[in-house]
């Protein structure tokens, strides 16, 4: 067996792969907290919560209504993102003058309540959910097994995030949304109707973690508390990017989940914590994030 | 927190505060004789844990999410030190107190770099690093925490094994650490404090190093978690991961919340509040944290001066 740095590169690779499947959902919860964050001035403490609750309605749709994995991936962004958006109309609206801080703990309040009822119907342990027949199986590339699920949620993941960071950076829409980022006030003097713009910003950054619990379902098992360290782990992603930017916010999630994977290769005792020491690291050399600015 | 801050103390209004510290001195030395001593202690201990985290929150503006590092730490350390290297309790607590202190110079230094919404997420990132270092190491016993810790004697003679005696020196400790934060609140440090977090450009401005007297209201903050911590650990002869956890950090942060912001006297009747509800819901199983969630709501966007700040609108007098 081939070996580099005496690690077998089997083992190398497929760390390297998970640190991929990793980082592709810490960038598409950290893109969506970014997006969040970028209108609202709210941190969405919420998101862990509402990313379990995408992979619970994948698991509902396929064991209640017979919908299989390709409803899911269509069907849970929207449910979810429309009880964000009733999230945001009823009770985050009521904030936007106050301290930013009561959005974070608003936010930290519901992920409670939504994980509490969660756990107290399904208890604490995973519910199975397999891979659609489509994705089974894997390709064999030489130097590794590449699972063809796997692929398919690096390949998804990079094509969301980069959909998005074109509607928001190079469209008419993304003009108006980054207006309304840096003054809403002004974009609603010309008549553009900012209340529901964040309303639609808040529902579309909530069914972007709905959407990474879809595609995560078959990987981990879907489980109540599946988001709640994750979030911890994305808010130090979103500390280290720098939330100014749309494409820091990508490149971070997928960087540090590799470097997560390699550490798992090369030092696995540190493997939880080197995300937050980098996070430290960042934090003495360049305080405001690698792609962000200071405001 | 704009919505918390009430008119500072003027020299006449300190009657209601005496008042209201008799009160709550009164009601500690005499509860005992109709609530659980040791619940009673896990009161005082969760309301110094409260105060010294309303001392950041209520009086500089930082929200931090990852108090109960300090709080974690300081009772492993205790712990350790009372268990292993055979200490008496009054060194444990500050070789506890002194971990925290040392904890918070640390992360501190780290977390003041950035300000508001991001201070909130650096310090839940550092203390769930922290977190996974205690899981990690050997010393901490893992899942099983360190069990059956000795209280010891006090000084050589006081012994703690006896519950009055534990209880008298959890009281003193409890109303040491409350009026320490409470001279601190009215020194002139204090008022820059709240200079800083009414408007920090012109703190700056006038001349004051802010990063400073952040990091120093930080780690006192820290610091007084820690006796919190250390007491608490030696209370249940236990230091284990719970206590480091995101929830109790979370949990300090809801004690506060609900006690009022920004008042003296409101982490002390929140962690009252929230202790006994998770007393009374403990057969309840995960209710608790649903319950926990709907107060953190219901707080938020109904009751944001919480109950003391509440009592105080009522009868005008900060408390």
């Amino acid at each position: 067996m081939t070996e580099i740095f005496g690690v077998p590169t089997q083992a190398l690779f497929g760390q390297l792969l998970i640190g991929l499947i990793n980082g592709s959902f810490y960038a598409l919860l950290s893109l969506g907290l970014a997006v969040i964050f970028g209108l609202l001035n709210i941190i969405n403490f919420t998101h862990g919560a509402q990313y379990m609750m995408g992979a619970f309605v994948a698991w509902f749709l396929l064991n209640k209504a017979g919908l299989g994995y390709w409803w899911a991936l269509v069907i849970a962004p929207i449910a979810v993102g429309v009880f964000g958006a009733i999230i945001e109309r009823t009770m985050l609206k009521q904030l936007y003058k106050l301290d930013h801080l009561y959005g974070l703990l608003l936010t930290f309040g519901l992920a409670l309540i939504i994980q509490g009822l969660f756990r107290n119907e399904y208890g604490s342990s995973g519910l199975p959910y397999s891979i659609p027949s489509q994705l089974q199986g894997g390709q064999n590339l030489g130097f590794m097994f590449l699972p063809n699920y796997r692929a398919w949620v690096i390949v998804l993941s990079l094509v969301v995030c980069f959909s998005t960071w074109f509607v928001i950076e190079k469209t008419k829409l993304g003009s108006y949304l980054r207006a309304a980022t840096e003054n809403p006030e002004l974009v609603r003097a010309f008549g553009i109707n900012v209340p529901r713009m964040i309303t639609l910003t808040y529902g579309f950054g909530v069914g972007l973690a709905a959407l990474a619990g879809v595609m995560a379902a078959p990987i981990y098992s879907v489980n109540p508390l599946m988001g709640a360290d994750l979030i911890i782990v994305v808010f130090a992603v979103v500390v280290i990017g720098g939330m100014g930017s749309i494409m820091g916010s990508i490149l971070t999630g997928f960087g540090l989940g590799v470097v997560e994977g390699l550490t798992k290769v090369f030092y696995p005792e540190a493997s939880n914590t080197v995300i937050f020491i980098i996070m430290a690291i960042v934090l003495m050399l360049r305080p405001a994030g690698l792609f962000g600015t200071q405001r | 927190m704009a919505a918390a801050v009430l008119p500072m103390t003027k020299p006449g209004e300190v009657g209601a505060q005496r008042i209201a510290f008799v009160l709550m001195v009164a009601f500690f030395l005499l509860a005992p004789l109709v609530l659980y001593p040791v619940f009673l202690m896990k009161a005082m201990c969760f309301a110094l844990f409260a105060a010294a985290f309303n001392l950041l929150i209520g009086y500089v503006g930082l929200l931090s999410f990852g108090h109960a590092m300090f709080l974690g730490t300081a009772g492993y350390v205790c712990a350790h030190a009372a268990k292993v290297w055979g200490f008496p309790p009054e060194l444990a607590i500050l070789a506890g107190t002194a971990a925290a202190c040392a904890l918070g110079v640390v992360t501190g230094l780290l977390a003041i770099r950035r300000q508001g919404i991001y201070f909130a997420m650096i310090t839940l990132a550092l203390a769930q690093m922290i977190y996974f270092f205690y899981l990690q190491m050997p010393f901490t016993q893992g899942e099983d925490g360190i069990q059956a810790v000795p209280r010891g004697k006090l000084l050589g003679f006081i012994d703690l094994s006896n519950v009055w005696a534990m209880y008298g020196t959890v009281l003193v400790v409890f109303v040491a650490g409350f009026l320490l934060i409470y001279r601190i609140i009215h020194s002139p440090f204090g008022q820059v404090l709240k200079a800083i977090r009414e408007n920090e450009a012109r703190a700056t401005s006038l001349g004051y190093d802010v990063d400073r007297y952040k990091l120093a209201a930080y780690v006192i903050s820290a610091t007084l978690a820690g006796v919190a911590g250390a007491t608490n650990a030696l209370v249940f002869q236990l230091a284990a991961l719970n206590n480091v956890h995101w929830s109790m950090s979370g949990e300090v942060v809801l004690m506060t919340l609900l006690g009022g912001l920004g008042t003296i006297f409101g982490p002390v009747v929140g962690a009252f509040a929230v202790l006994a509800m998770e007393n009374y819901l403990a057969q309840l199983g995960f209710w608790v944290t649903i319950v926990q969630g709907a107060i953190f709501v219901v707080c938020v966007l109904t009751f944001r001066r919480g109950i003391v700040g509440e009592l105080a609108l009522l009868i005008k007098k900060p408390l």
